[in-house]
């Protein structure tokens, strides 16, 4: 019995030694020490062995069955290496085969120029808010202090829909909106559409996008204004880019300004895009005019503030330096995948 | 407006700039410099020549050979095609060496001139050249005395030899152009731009010293006036000018004028237009012998009274429009232009001169009803000071001494009835610095404020404006006046303490965010259209003549028919983006457009328009129908709309595929709808390829959006899962079995999915085999065949009911 023993223990071992794969290795585990395996059934002859040698010989089939266990667990280990080794090494890839994209869709220009000028005025506390387009004329016009028959009316060639109605040629209407009906102190932009009567071109469309910008509080001063858009502008065009403020003339605020900044193309130096000049202009602004706060129902002695616009297509334009206009409402995907 | 520095000089003589200072300056102190041409730009080493010598070139006909004095001990030879020159000619001649600005041929100059070299004409050296005016830059326009071809040749004995040229033709002289905002009506005439830069580059104004000597006589002899309408015409005034002599002016106002971009005509044409462009006082010059019963009346054209003015055009008049009369009939457009019945001739003798004042909105308006723009319009329509009106008429009449053009009656007719008066503004020095962030004295302040002759009482502490300032009405216009001459870059660089506020997007705005996001990561790109378009798109969209969408608001005064109409359906800018597409050969698009569309409520509009925005997709050339239904759903799905989305095939959309169309159903409301394009629209479009469109209305797409989320747990029980296949009718929709399994699922009823559907071989002609997986699942326990089975019996009872077959 013993001798039998030791031949399949030898014999187990053996064929574990040379199983080579794991499949092997799993016959090989059925025919020792599964049911019908051959140290189950050597287990089984027990009682050919005199009573008083069992618990020894038993003791002695468990060690061998141990050790073959152990064996096999061993072998296996080493198995499933080689074979991961080796299923690692079949499957190596030619990784610069083409890339599989998942066509994922892009954003208009100008949606990108807008999220990020709304980014940089959220992060300041601004609230983003939208007002009509289709507007009263004493929105657009009169509450911002430009009366009935004023040049300026002319001058923006202004789309009329009625006497009262009209498509409004500025965001500045949400200003008054917004001073009418919300609760001081006032930081908030409008984006938006406007109108005016521009035939289409390369650089002017009759339906383009405007930014209005507006705080209102105790002690707002044109050194605050200077210092919020200097901010804006480098945040928007870089670091570097230094600001130009020049006096110009908005009916709504007073004093008024125009915004340059150094070019971002040349950095100051003068190139085609700032036509050598070094700066680009973008915005308008000012303080608010004290007629404006008085016809909102703002006490202009107690509060002041300031007000401006950008043209939002005017940034796109210049940002991503597309040469025409009319590219952005055209949607030839060929143009909106470059972004 | 365009004026040259030499004209500014004339009131700024301490005035010592570079053309770019001078531009840079002016900008940061608010009258914006847009631009500049250096007249003598490329013109180098160029002196006057007289010509001593003048011989046939031997082997030329058309040629001549020169000896030309250039103020050296030698004489230099100059070959020359130029037909007009002779001996004893002065002339501007470039050296060797030396560059001029263009071609004789008068074409664009190039960027940096011509360069002169010494050159060999058929054999004969030539040291230099002789200039036409064309050569220097410059044009008739400007010295009227040039030749029409040829060499320039200065008058005799008003220069030397070896003289700068440039220097004696005035050509070192740079014409900036001004963009000068509405509010400062002073400064579109020549003298407020000079108050401006003087007060800029803190040097004197010195403004002309205007004296009218007259020759005797009483004005009111020769015209009476009456202002019928003073409200149109505050100010009259006229003088009487006789004996005159037409003729030209002199070079230096030709120069001023042509830089200025005014044609010389004649002396009194000229004078009348240097005063406009130097006080910004527009005038006129009648005949006055064309004058009837000697009288001039102001008062309103008649209604359809026809009129022809000087250029021979004939107007229609209304009763809005101001007439300039005589005793019997018009004589002029007030403001706007003279008529033809009395305009000067060369043969006129005496003539009345106006320099008035008239209503600028009615001047405005007039000239756009009348199709009309001159410079005088332009003038009177910004609102003249009154005052300005009898220096500027002085002013005249001293050039027209001064010039010897004719004899200046006594007297000024002045009509005046209600004098315009300085105002006065009080004035704290505390409150501009408050405004401004600035820190500057009430001393500081008032050295701005002088030259630009404002004035301070410290006593009453108010600031009196001069009438030719009515853009400053309040505090706020004088802290811009400190402003600009302090400079705005001198301001100081702060952020607005104060009260902190919240800055945020409002929930729709995030909602429409996430469209953009959900649009795009299901491929779709982002479009933008216009929001006005032709009334014909609805034709184009096969619309019913009595459907809603072609109620529109209406735009009064549009580009043209294409851009009239605000949209109602966002469908024309998503479909012609599509075919735009299309028709450049892009093989597929995806678009996606958040786009507003303006329903009136009533028409006519009085109340504002809903404007709605509507997320609108659409594409052609990959993807169907269910494509575009899975966007939908992923969208509502991730903005928290998790109820279930029903879709009506019976949505009744024209412009949609009748058997491939439905409704967006969200707890009951239509949300939107989807399908495919009816070909006879793609057709319209030119759209060659199946296209499939959803639009989401967004008002109720918001009003149900959430993104609160809540943690449903995970479930701890095994599924059930229960397959059956079924074959029904093809009429029959999947959407009926779905809701047979919803309602009679109960309770368990975890999940459905249809894995399989499919018509052809097998099936019986007019039906379909459908198959669909069932989850069943109870959270509080382990699920038990018996209770599975109870609710699939109820189901398939239900569906035999409506006659499906199930297939074992």
């Amino acid at each position: 019995m013993k001798d039998r023993l030791e031949q399949i223990r030898q014999s187990a071992l053996k064929q574990i030694e040379e199983a080579g794969a794991l499949e092997k290795l799993n016959d090989i585990r059925v025919a020792f020490l599964g049911k019908k395996g051959e140290l189950t059934s050597i287990m089984k002859s027990m009682k050919e062995i005199a009573p008083e040698d069992r618990p020894a010989f038993g003791q002695m089939v468990n060690e061998t069955r141990s050790e073959i266990e152990k064996k096999m667990e061993e072998m296996k280990t080493t198995l499933a290496k080689k074979a991961r080794e080796a299923q690692l090494k079949a499957e190596v890839i030619d990784v610069t085969l083409p890339a599989k994209k998942s066509n994922v869709g892009h954003r208009h220009p100008n949606t990108i120029a807008l999220e990020e000028v709304e980014r940089i005025f959220v992060g300041m506390g601004y609230e983003v808010i939208e007002g009509p387009e289709v507007e009263k004329d004493y929105y657009n016009f009169e509450a911002l202090n430009i009366p009935a028959n004023h040049p300026a009316k002319d001058e923006q060639d202004t789309f009329y829909i009625n006497k009262e109605f009209l498509l409004r040629t500025q965001t500045s209407g949400t200003q008054v909106h917004t001073m009418e009906t919300q609760k001081l102190p006032i930081r908030m932009i409008a984006p938006g559409r406007v109108y005016r009567s521009d035939e289409v071109d390369a650089t002017h469309s009759p339906c383009f996008h405007q930014i209005e910008g507006l705080v209102i509080d105790k002690h707002i001063t044109f050194a605050d204004l200077k210092g919020t858009l200097a901010e804006f502008a480098r945040e928007l065009f870089g670091e570097d880019t230094k600001v130009k403020f020049r006096p110009h003339h908005f009916p709504f605020t007073e004093p008024s300004a125009e915004v340059d900044v150094t070019c971002f193309k040349c950095g100051g130096k003068g190139c085609r895009m700032c036509k050598g000049s070094g700066w680009i202009e973008i915005l308008g602004c000012g303080m608010v005019h004290p007629k404006v706060l008085k016809m909102s129902g703002i006490d202009p002695d107690e509060y002041s503030g300031f007000a401006f616009g950008v043209g939002l297509e005017r940034i796109a334009l210049l940002k991503y330096e597309i040469d025409d206009m009319r590219l952005l409402y055209e949607n030839d995907t060929r143009f909106l995948k470059q972004f | 407006m365009n004026t040259p520095l030499s004209w500014i000089k004339a009131y700024v003589p301490g005035l010592d700039v570079t053309a770019q200072e001078y531009t840079d300056a002016m900008t940061l102190s608010g009258t914006k410099v847009e631009g500049f041409v250096e007249m003598d730009k490329n013109l180098e080493k160029i002196v006057i020549g007289q010509i001593e010598k003048i011989e046939k070139h031997p082997d030329a006909t058309k040629l001549i050979i020169c000896q030309v004095n250039v103020g050296e001990e030698e004489s230099i030879q100059i070959v020359t095609g130029a037909p007009n020159v002779h001996e004893g000619d002065l002339v501007p001649v470039v050296l060797v060496g030396g560059r001029v600005a263009g071609g004789h041929d008068g074409g664009p100059l190039p960027e940096n001139g011509i360069a002169i070299k010494k050159g060999k004409l058929r054999g004969v050296e030539s040291f230099g050249m002789m200039c036409s005016i064309e050569e220097l830059g410059s044009s008739r326009d400007f010295y009227p005395e040039a030749p029409e071809e040829g060499i320039y040749i200065f008058k005799p004995g008003t220069v030397k030899p070896g003289e700068d040229a440039v220097e004696a033709l005035g050509l070192h002289d740079v014409v900036f152009e001004y963009e000068i905002t509405s509010n400062r009506v002073d400064c579109f005439g020549v003298l407020g731009i000079a108050r401006e830069a003087a007060a800029t580059f803190r040097k004197p104004f010195v403004p002309p010293v205007v004296e009218v000597k007259g020759c005797g006589g009483d004005v009111n002899d020769y015209i009476k006036v009456r202002v019928d309408d003073t409200e149109l015409c505050p100010r009259y005034t006229a003088r009487v000018v006789k004996n005159i002599k037409i003729g030209p002016s002199p070079e230096w106002m030709q120069r001023r004028l042509a830089a200025n971009g005014i044609r010389p005509i004649n002396n009194i044409v000229d004078i009348t237009n240097y005063v406009m462009e130097e006080y910004g006082q527009p005038m006129h010059a009648y005949d006055l012998s064309t004058i009837e019963d000697g009288q001039i009346v102001v008062r309103r054209f008649a209604d359809g009274e026809e009129f022809v003015t000087l250029d021979g055009q004939t107007h229609t008049m209304d009763g809005s429009m101001l007439a300039i009369c005589d005793g019997k009939k018009p004589i002029g457009i007030a403001g706007i232009m003279g008529g033809e019945n009395s305009m000067i001739t060369d043969t006129v003798e005496t003539m009345l001169f106006e320099a008035a004042c008239f209503d600028g909105t009615n001047i405005r308006l007039s000239g756009k009803k009348l199709g009309m723009r001159t410079d005088a319009q332009s003038k009177f329509e910004k609102g003249l000071d009154p005052n300005n009106a009898i220096e500027a008429m002085n002013r005249a009449c001293q050039l027209i001494e001064e010039l010897g053009a004719g004899e200046v009656v006594d007297g000024v007719v002045d009509i005046y009835p209600e004098k315009r008066e300085e105002h006065e503004i009080l004035f704290s020095a505390k409150k501009v610095n408050d405004l401004l962030g600035t820190d500057l004295t009430l001393d500081e302040m008032l050295t701005y404020f002088k030259p630009l002759e404002l004035e301070y009482n410290p006593e009453t502490q108010m600031v009196r404006i001069p009438t030719f300032r009515q853009d400053l009405e309040g505090q706020a216009d004088l802290a811009e006046e400190v402003a600009r001459f302090f400079g705005y870059d001198n301001i100081p660089v702060t952020l607005p303490s104060g009260e902190a506020t919240t800055g945020k997007l409002s929930f729709k705005l995030r909602v429409e965010a996430v469209a953009r996001e959900t649009a795009e990561f299901c491929g779709f790109s982002e479009s933008m259209t216009y929001s006005f378009e032709s009334p014909k798109v609805f034709d184009k969209l096969l619309l019913d003549p009595e459907d809603k969408l072609r109620q529109t608001v209406t735009i009064m005064n549009p580009l043209g028919e294409d851009f009239s109409i605000m949209r109602t359906t966002p469908l024309n800018g998503m479909l012609t983006s599509l075919a735009f597409n299309y028709n450049h050969r892009n093989k597929e698009a995806k678009l996606y457009e958040l786009a507003v569309v303006y329903l009136p409520k009533e028409l006519p509009l009085t109340d504002y328009p809903d404007e709605r925005v509507q997320f609108t997709l659409g594409m052609y050339g990959s993807g169907d129908f269910f494509t575009m239904k899975g966007v939908v759903e992923e969208y509502l799905e991730r903005i928290g709309m998790k109820e279930r989305v029903e879709y009506d095939p019976k949505a009744g959309k024209n412009y949609l595929h009748p058997g491939r169309q439905a409704n967006i159903i969200y707890g009951g409301q239509v949300i939107g709808y989807l399908g495919e394009i009816h070909p006879e629209v793609a057709d319209n479009y030119k759209l060659g390829a199946r296209t499939y469109v959803a639009v989401l209305d967004m008002p109720y797409v918001v009003e149900k959006a959430s993104f609160e989320r809540k943690f449903q747990g995970i479930a701890k029980y095994p599924a059930v899962t229960r397959d059956i296949s079924m074959v029904m009718d093809k009429n029959i929709m999947v959407g009926q079995v779905e809701e047979v399994i919803r309602k009679r699922g109960g309770k368990l009823l975890e999940s459905f999915e249809l894995f399989d559907i499919y018509e052809g071989a097998q099936i019986k002609e007019g039906f379909k085999s459908v198959a669909y997986s069932i989850v069943f699942r109870d959270k509080s326990r382990t699920l038990e065949d018996k209770d599975v089975n109870a609710v699939m019996d109820k189901i398939l009872a239900e569906l035999e009911k409506m006659g499906i077959e199930l297939r074992k």
